[in-house]
């Protein structure tokens, strides 16, 4: 199983879940940005499913001949921005990103969320320079928690998993962006039953309900 | 030199060992598209990336010879309690992990940091995500290749000359840089070199403690990580061929200082 960071805590869940369901099938984990993921499997590394977190990346695997039968969009996620928990810098809004003395990282334009923060702030008519280009989701996060920088644009799921440690504020819809996920089999898969089963049980009711519980939209 | 023939399992065991090391730079080099090569070595971006981890290495070069000298000629010289964790302490970067490294430096370092909680307060400075911020995570991370060279040079050189020098009258200050130094020069030129090569490839303390930005904190390493993660990893092969060739062209270069005319 080969997954988007964004997808980290909610696919353990549907792992472990899944395996009981399924006697004799073990789950293996594989968590990276999509882009790197992709790279991994045009390499040659042994991947039975991925769960991209966008659109593009998916079709980069297709364009490769990587894929078996069509990817299948299975949950769709929000932007929001996240902050220190209190808000010290009073961020309301995507203008406020670019208010002086606002340290404002976001991720690189190489992974999605980082694609996607940036037609946010296009379409509020935001500019603002990003201190740094982190290479995904999950460092933007430790950055706020640990205080170096004051805002970045995350997923939803993403500031719901880190707790209190930080706050989310949202984007209004006019300005989200909203990420879909599709997954598909990768061709090639050494257990491409199993892997057909999985995609069978994220798209499944119970599947999507484990999603709806980490913050993710429903298909 | 004795002409000698390897019994047969070392050869092969050798020769395996060998591959291990040869093949996956073989990979780097077949696989690198070097039609696109000469337009990738002169893109804004990697000139801004290499300019970058020039100038950010031979700072670090420059902030380790000025601390890492001294520290080398007191470990050398002063026998005090601790010594030997001391210097373990400040030779750690070379086996730690780097991005432990980065995560210390944030929580010294940093904002919220021990020290960088006041340097902010106090003066403003902020570290992560600055170019000087590249600098103290390369420094850390070089510094002790220098420091152990620079130390083993002075425990070999011979301290005659500088008692010489002390019974003609002159300072102990006098007596490290006319005496010492000159003396140790070679072990000097190895330890700076070693620990520039190092600063030059750091990756790992360097995005966790001064983040990834073009220009500012984007060094080669971190350029070809990015790179990679795109939809032109072929790109990352060729800055990945620049650095080591330079890795390599240092390491021939040092291996006679180490070696002698081996």
């Amino acid at each position: 199983m080969f997954a988007a960071a964004s997808l980290t805590d909610s696919f353990k869940v549907l792992a472990t879940s899944f395996e009981k369901q399924q006697a004799d099938v073990l789950v293996k984990l594989n968590f990276a940005g999509t882009p790197t993921l992709v790279t991994q499997i045009e390499q040659g590394a042994q991947a039975d499913v991925l769960a991209s977190a966008d659109a593009a990346n998916m079709d980069r695997l297709k364009a490769d001949g990587l894929t078996s039968g069509d990817a299948q969009l299975f949950a769709h996620n929000q932007l929001e921005i996240v902050v220190a928990p209190g808000n010290p810098k009073r961020i309301n809004a995507l203008a406020d990103l670019a208010k002086p003395g606002v340290i404002y990282i976001s991720e690189a334009a190489t992974v999605p969320a980082g694609k996607y923060s940036q037609q946010a702030l296009r379409k509020a008519g935001v500019t603002v320079r990003p201190r740094s280009l982190e290479t995904d989701v999950k460092s933007v996060i430790s950055k706020i928690e640990l205080g170096e920088a004051d805002a970045g644009i995350v997923y939803t799921t993403d500031v719901r998993a880190a707790g209190a440690k930080v706050q989310g504020v949202q984007i209004p819809a006019a300005y989200n962006v909203v990420a879909a996920y599709p997954i598909v089999v990768v061709k090639g898969a050494k257990n491409s039953a199993a892997a057909g089963a999985f995609i069978a049980y994220v798209l499944s009711a119970a599947g999507q309900s484990t999603l709806a519980s980490f913050g993710f939209q429903p298909a | 030199m004795r002409r000698e023939r390897a019994p047969l399992a070392i050869g092969i065991l050798a020769a395996a060992g060998a591959a291990f090391f040869v093949l996956p730079l073989v990979g780097l080099v077949v696989r690198t598209p070097w039609a696109d090569a000469l337009k990738a070595v002169t893109s804004s971006d990697t000139l801004e990336a290499l300019r970058l981890s020039l100038v950010a290495s031979l700072s670090a070069t420059g902030v380790a010879l000025v601390l890492g000298v001294p520290l080398a000629w007191v470990y050398a010289r002063i026998d005090f309690p601790g010594r030997s964790i001391l210097r373990a302490l400040t030779t750690l970067p070379m086996v730690l992990p780097p991005v432990v490294g980065g995560i210390a430096l944030l929580l010294a370092f940093g904002r919220r940091g021990l020290l960088g909680s006041w340097l902010e307060s106090t003066f403003g400075i902020s570290l992560p995500f600055t170019t000087a911020g590249v600098v103290f995570a390369e420094t850390f991370v070089a510094m002790p290749f220098l420091v152990l060279t620079v130390e083993a040079g002075l425990r070999s050189m011979d301290r005659r000359y500088e008692d010489a020098a002390r019974t003609l009258g002159a300072k102990r200050w006098t007596i490290f840089t006319r005496v010492t130094l000159p003396l140790i020069a070679p072990s000097l030129f190895a330890g700076a070199v070693l620990c520039w090569a190092r600063a030059l490839g750091e990756f790992g303390a360097t995005i966790t403690f001064a983040g990834n930005f073009p220009g500012v904190t984007q060094t080669m390493p971190l350029a070809v990580y990015v790179l990679l993660a795109t939809s032109n990893p072929e790109g990352s092969f060729i800055l990945s061929i620049i650095l080591l060739v330079v890795s390599l062209v240092v390491l021939v270069g040092l291996r006679h200082r180490w070696l002698g005319s081996a």
